[in-house]
């Protein structure tokens, strides 16, 4: 499941449970959403939020054998287009948090997962023992457009090619390179605390959130299109 | 006051004095004539430079005299009217029968660093200067118009992010790094010769003007229609 702390300005959603590979099923879609909604409720200016998780992995993606242990073929089916629903849902309430987000991925991210940590304004990453994998095609998934789109807005260049077409376990040092992620460290507890400090030194900015978001969803004008979200122009200017 | 010079093929608008240079309705209607006196004098081989004196290449809108409005309301009325007038020069530069090159010789921000990313070339200081949007320090969100120029003349994903949602200060080394200017120069003598060499040298080209301008509004096909340009899809020139 996930829990959500607040240290001062700051919001620290954590991935929790002992289904160490923090595994995307309808409870844990639920409890990140719940826990976006209530930083989002108890936002103020300079407030940042940052996302850790601990163990081997970051985020596995969908929960598989949940949709699997379906009855029918239809009900997996079903139970499959639940969790994209879901997973959508995850990336509007992101693209539309009132203050900066970061990532802190100290293990493996995998498909879902991936989307997970792109949903987030920066990406901190372990050097080793992480990869991102978009295990899509490997496994014969088509992307769907709305995260289509997040990639489209969030990377650029071959990168995107090579993190979407290629079937690449990209390591640290890599996604680095590929302008994926901010910054890499070298271990679960480093990752964590730049997470945290990137969030303090964005946070003491003391933006004012509404506009933070809205000048968000214009950098990502595409993935708001499609994600059905407009933006809405406000001048409270701090002349 | 910006004022217009020619020397040889090379037109020089340059914003005079030691001010911030900061637009307001009667520079950005200056502005605006001067450019359009440059596209009717225009011939094969033209260029343009716009170029600043003093500390600031712009340093945006002019918020003073927005707040002189008196209320809230009245303020941001006025910086919309700014916003709106300010879209002409943008449509201005994007469809010049001519190269053009942005000297900057000091701070760019906000709508100031969204005239110098109009022009087809920046060349920036190194030693000093900026460039910054500053909006989202002032809680002021983005206008479509500038989030068009920014997404599809900045191909770098992060690079927009880091200047449009994090407010970074970029300085004349890492704007060139990250591909943001051409190149970047030691001083304030340098750039000015840098852009009077590139600009030279772009007209001896001898471009068909309007082909140029075509070709021009043809790589920025989303802002050319946010502007309300019209693309002519085929011109012959000289087969």
């Amino acid at each position: 499941m996930c829990s959500l702390e607040k240290r001062g300005n700051l919001f620290i959603l954590i991935l929790t449970g002992q289904n160490g590979e923090h595994r995307l099923n309808p409870n844990l879609f639920s409890s990140i959403i719940s826990a976006l909604s209530r930083a989002k409720a108890e936002s103020t200016r300079g407030s940042a939020l940052v996302t850790v998780s601990h163990g081997k992995f970051f985020c596995n993606g969908f929960d598989l054998d949940w949709v699997n242990a379906a009855g029918s073929d239809e009900e997996t089916q079903q139970r499959f287009n639940l969790l994209l629903d879901n997973l959508k849902q995850l990336v509007l309430a992101f693209i539309s948090l009132p203050m900066p987000t970061i990532a802190a991925v100290n293990g493996h991210a995998a498909a879902g997962g991936v989307v997970l940590a792109l949903c987030h304004d920066y990406v901190l990453m372990r050097r080793h023992r992480s990869v991102l994998y978009m295990i899509d095609l490997d496994l014969g998934i088509k992307i769907p457009e709305p995260f289509m789109a997040l990639f489209r807005a969030k990377i650029s260049g071959s990168a995107r090619r090579d993190l979407l077409l290629r079937g690449l376990k990209i390591k640290g040092e890599e996604a680095l390179k590929m302008g994926i992620v901010e910054a890499v460290y070298d271990g679960e507890e480093e990752v964590t605390n730049a997470g945290i400090k990137m969030a303090d030194d964005l946070a003491k900015r003391n933006w004012h959130g509404e506009v933070y978001a809205e000048i968000r969803k214009g950098l990502y004008s595409e993935l708001c299109d499609i994600l059905g979200i407009a933006s809405i122009p406000i001048a409270t200017p701090r002349l | 006051m910006c004022t217009l010079e020619k020397r040889g093929n090379v037109f020089i608008l340059t914003f005079t004095g030691e001010d911030q240079h900061r637009f307001n309705p009667n520079l950005i209607g200056s502005l605006l004539s001067l450019l359009s006196q440059v596209k009717a004098e225009a011939t094969g081989g033209s260029a343009l430079i716009t170029q600043a004196q003093g500390k600031f290449f712009s340093n945006g809108f002019d918020l003073d005299w927005a707040q002189a409005a008196g209320s809230e309301q009245g303020a941001a009325e006025r910086l919309h009217h700014m916003v709106a007038l300010f879209k002409p020069v943008t449509a201005a530069l994007l469809s010049l029968p001519m190269p053009t090159v942005a000297a900057i010789t000091g701070h760019a921000a906000a709508a100031g660093f969204l005239l110098a990313l109009s022009h087809d070339y920046l060349i920036m200081r190194k030693d000093r200067g900026v460039l910054y949007m500053s909006e989202v320090d002032i809680a002021l969100t983005i206008p479509d118009y500038f989030n068009a120029l920014f997404r599809e003349k900045i191909g770098d994903a992060s690079v927009r992010r880091d200047l449009l949602l994090r407010g970074l200060k970029m300085k004349g080394d890492e704007a060139e790094k990250r591909g943001v200017v051409e190149a970047a120069y030691g001083g304030e003598a340098e750039v000015r010769e840098a852009s009077v060499r590139l600009a030279e040298n772009l007209g001896k080209r001898k471009w068909n003007g309007e082909v140029y301008a075509e070709i021009r509004k043809g790589l920025y096909p989303q802002l050319s229609a946010i502007l309300g340009l019209t693309h002519k899809a085929y011109t012959i020139a000289r087969l």
